[in-house]
């Protein structure tokens, strides 16, 4: 039981509750708390640190803005975040209400009208950018993912392909998203028409795919590499067994490369999730980076500290994106850590 | 057929016309698009949207809007042309150079004005201690309005020292460009010319280099060091005073009393394809502009609270009140009543008149963003192509009809004014004469004046 619960800590990454089990399965007490301190107790301090230096230093630095605020100020503000989160809600439901009110007066007069439930019009939340933000980055990574992986496995099987290709990648790995987007920006108006019904936003596509060109290059290198060095041995038994192209693919190439595969792929994600915000802050398409460009336009005294808010969860969701795809990776890792 | 009794005959008559009469209603009433989304910068004269969004005065008409703020103005114009947005707040002359393809080519049109002055010029206050000096003073007080000549000998001071004096407006086919330059060449310093279509910098013999940035911006870019001045619209003169990092000098209201600001621009095609949705959106903005101005200003208060949102201005209250509430702030602490600076109905602020687009074309060939001679007629043709007071008051006459609004509160006829000299070098303006107006002006292009390689020919 504890092995399992400590393999799935492992595996998650929360490594901080392994001593506790350790604990409590019955080994050495002061061992695991030496332990507990070294990988919990040591990054504590050097956090609350810090915060420390932040709070001293931020007092001493005055912006037109006023002084930029401190970890206290900070905190305050997702208070006021979270607030205006269902301030909002409430001025939503009344929206509902009265559009029905008037859905129904129009029904009353005439029962054929064709009367529709449109969204609420009002303002996205801070709760509501996040969500728009994650479902946007998912969006491109897959797209991404979708093209790299096949495009990674043709380059790793095939010297030739991967010399026909590597100048491509060579050139357009390194290009900022702000110089992809206003590219992306122009072939999506033109080439996407949008009406009432339309499923996706043009500015949604844009950053998505803005998102998907800039983190499509790690899990293609990566998966070439993948297939490049599968062992030859293996390949070799393929041959022998006269596997055709598709299972040697499914039974002997992708099993192998699949650490690989995984590792660009977190990589990519990473990169995506960097790329988003600057897209988003570029184009004023929406979530968390059009929240940071709109708060630093709008220049009010709590503008400092609801981009630092911002910042934060940034990291933080970054940082837990990483999480989840490090854990997918281990499990797909069989074992070997890479 | 037999004959048909008169009697009935005249009440089938009478029934088919009260049908047609009423189908003809339903048909005017009927919303071709409900859905819309408006675009805006944050300034304080997009006020009339916000209103009519959150008084709902958009839902009275059945429209469903969402406002989303952009990124500057250059954006706003795609947006609307692309589709992207159904209209948006734009700068007045924006429409007017987009329809004669200064920049972007689009036939985009304006039924609504969104109000009159609410701009200033603001200086670095390295600057204004330079320029102080030069200010004439009454009773120990500067005589306002400030003239660029106090502005000259420090422009004058860089150039011999071999370096540009950098200004900032927001957009080239923009009211802040235009009257920047107008301030300017009033005192003598020459702003610049365009030679459309390789020169689109309008530095070519310019004293003070005017460069474009956003509105939000501008005091963040003037804190750099980047710019010595700018002409934006509010807030962002106020907060450069809150934040003490420079003096407005002027507001557009004494550089000309009443001018046109903003507009409410869609495409052409848009006004073509959704009339009624059209006139809809502008009976809302309407009653937005007359709630703002409504009794003396006694809403303003509130209208600042909406302003305040982060998702519309999002400056902080007081900010937006210095210049909302009919005051000024100058220098800090030099607190004036202007009450005008920001109207948004009374003295028809919100009706889309000819005389302000040929005002804005005059300036536009002035700089050479209009590099050949055009005829007198071509101005005011070009005007109303743009400019659709009968839309405006279509769309009066119905709130009229409602008893939203007062008749008497609407100019009757869509006719020029008479000449005026509101402005601050005492300049007449004659709407149906452009070519003599600019032919008063000492500095900038006049007659068959044009700019060839860099240079004006005859």
């Amino acid at each position: 039981m504890s092995n399992k619960l400590i393999h799935f800590f492992n595996l998650t990454g929360l490594t901080w509750f392994i001593p506790f089990i350790k604990i409590a399965a019955g080994e050495n007490p002061a061992r695991q708390v030496r332990e507990l301190w070294l990988i919990a107790g040591v990054p504590i301090i050097a956090f609350i640190l810090f915060l420390g230096l932040w709070s001293f230093s931020a007092s001493k630095v005055n912006t037109s803005l006023g002084a930029i605020p401190g970890p206290v100020a900070v905190w305050q503000e997702i208070g006021g975040l979270v607030k205006a989160h269902y301030a909002e809600r409430q001025k939503e439901a009344a929206f509902y209400q009265r559009q029905q009110a008037r859905n129904e007066k129009l029904l009353a007069e005439n029962p054929d009208e064709p009367v529709k439930t449109r969204a609420y019009t009002g303002k996205p939340t801070y709760l509501d950018q996040i969500f728009t933000s994650l479902g946007t980055v998912f969006t491109g990574f897959v797209i991404a993912t979708l093209a790299a992986i096949p495009l990674g496995i043709l380059c790793g099987m095939s010297p030739v392909f991967n010399t026909a290709l590597n100048p491509l990648i060579q050139i357009f790995k390194p290009v900022s998203p702000l110089a992809w987007l206003p590219i992306v920006t122009l072939i999506v108006s033109s080439v996407y028409v949008t009406t009432d019904d339309s499923w996706f936003e043009k500015s949604f596509l844009t950053s998505a795919i803005t998102v998907t060109l800039c983190s499509l290059w790690p899990t293609l290198i990566n998966t070439a590499v993948g297939v490049s060095s599968v062992d030859q041995d293996l390949i070799n038994v393929g041959k022998v067994l006269r596997l055709d192209w598709r299972t040697q693919i499914r039974k002997i190439i992708l099993p192998s490369a699949l650490p690989y595969i995984f590792t660009g792929m977190r990589l990519s994600l990473g990169v995506g999730w960097m790329v988003l915000i600057a897209a988003e802050m570029l184009a004023q398409n929406p979530g968390l980076g059009k929240f940071v460009w709109d708060e630093f336009q709008n220049g009010s005294s709590n503008s400092l500290s609801r981009i630092m808010v911002a910042v934060f969860t940034i990291g933080i969701i970054g940082f837990m994106l990483d999480r989840i795809m490090q854990s997918l990776q281990k499990v797909f890792s069989f074992g070997q850590t890479r | 057929m037999k004959i048909i009794n008169m009697f009935t005959a005249k009440k089938l008559w009478l029934a088919a016309s009260v049908l047609t009469i009423s189908t003809n209603l339903a048909a005017a009433g009927k919303l071709e698009k409900e859905d819309l989304k408006f675009g805006f910068i944050k300034l304080t004269d997009m006020a009339p949207l916000a209103v009519a969004y959150e008084k709902g005065f958009f839902e009275d008409e059945g429209l469903y809007v969402q406002l989303e703020a952009q990124a500057n103005w250059k954006v706003v114009l795609d947006r609307v042309i692309s589709g992207e947005l159904d209209g948006s707040h734009m700068l007045a002359p924006a429409p007017l150079g987009a329809s004669i393809g200064f920049g972007t080519k689009a036939d985009i049109v304006t039924a609504f004005s969104m109000g009159f002055n609410g701009n200033a010029i603001t200086v670095s206050n390295d600057i204004w201690k330079q320029m102080k000096p030069n200010v004439p003073v009454a009773d120990g007080k500067l005589i306002r309005p400030i003239k660029a000549d106090a502005l000259k000998p420090v422009v004058d001071k860089y150039k011999s020292q071999g370096k540009p004096f950098n200004m900032a407006m927001t957009f080239p086919v923009g009211s802040h460009n235009l009257k920047l330059r107008y301030w300017l060449a009033a005192g003598g310093i020459k702003p610049g010319y365009y030679e459309p279509p390789q020169d689109i910098s309008g530095q070519i013999d310019a004293e003070a280099m005017l460069s474009v940035t956003p509105p939000p911006q501008m005091p963040a870019t003037l804190e750099a060091g980047t710019i010595y001045g700018y002409c934006v619209g509010e807030p962002w003169n106020q907060q450069a005073v809150f934040k003490g990092i420079g003096v407005p000098v002027i507001t557009d209201e004494e550089l000309w009393k009443n001018t046109p600001e903003k507009v409410f621009g869609v495409t052409q095609a848009w006004a073509d394809k959704y009339p009624n949705t059209h006139k809809a959106v502008i009976k809302a903005l309407i009653r937005a502009a007359i709630w703002l101005d409504e009794d003396n200003n006694k809403n303003r208060q509130e209208a600042i609270k909406i302003l305040s949102q982060t998702q519309y201005v999002g400056a902080d209250k007081e900010v937006l009140a210095n210049s909302m509430t009919g005051t000024f702030e100058y220098e800090k602490g030099d607190k004036r009543p202007l009450p005008d600076f920001n109207t948004f109905f009374r003295n028809s602020a919100s009706y889309p008149s000819y005389d302000s687009a040929v005002w804005y074309l005059t300036q536009m060939r002035r700089w050479g963003q209009i590099n050949e001679y055009k005829p007198d007629s071509w101005y005011l043709e070009t005007a109303r192509k743009v400019y659709r007071p009968d839309i405006y008051l279509a769309a009066a006459k119905e709130l009229i009809a409602e008893g939203k609004a007062k008749a008497g509160d609407f100019p009757a006829d869509t006719g020029l004014k008479p000449a005026q000299d509101f402005f601050i070098d005492k300049v007449a303006f004659d709407a149906g004469k452009p070519n003599d107006y600019l032919a008063k002006f000492p500095i900038g292009l006049k007659g068959k004046q044009k700019i060839v390689g860099g240079k004006i020919t005859e």
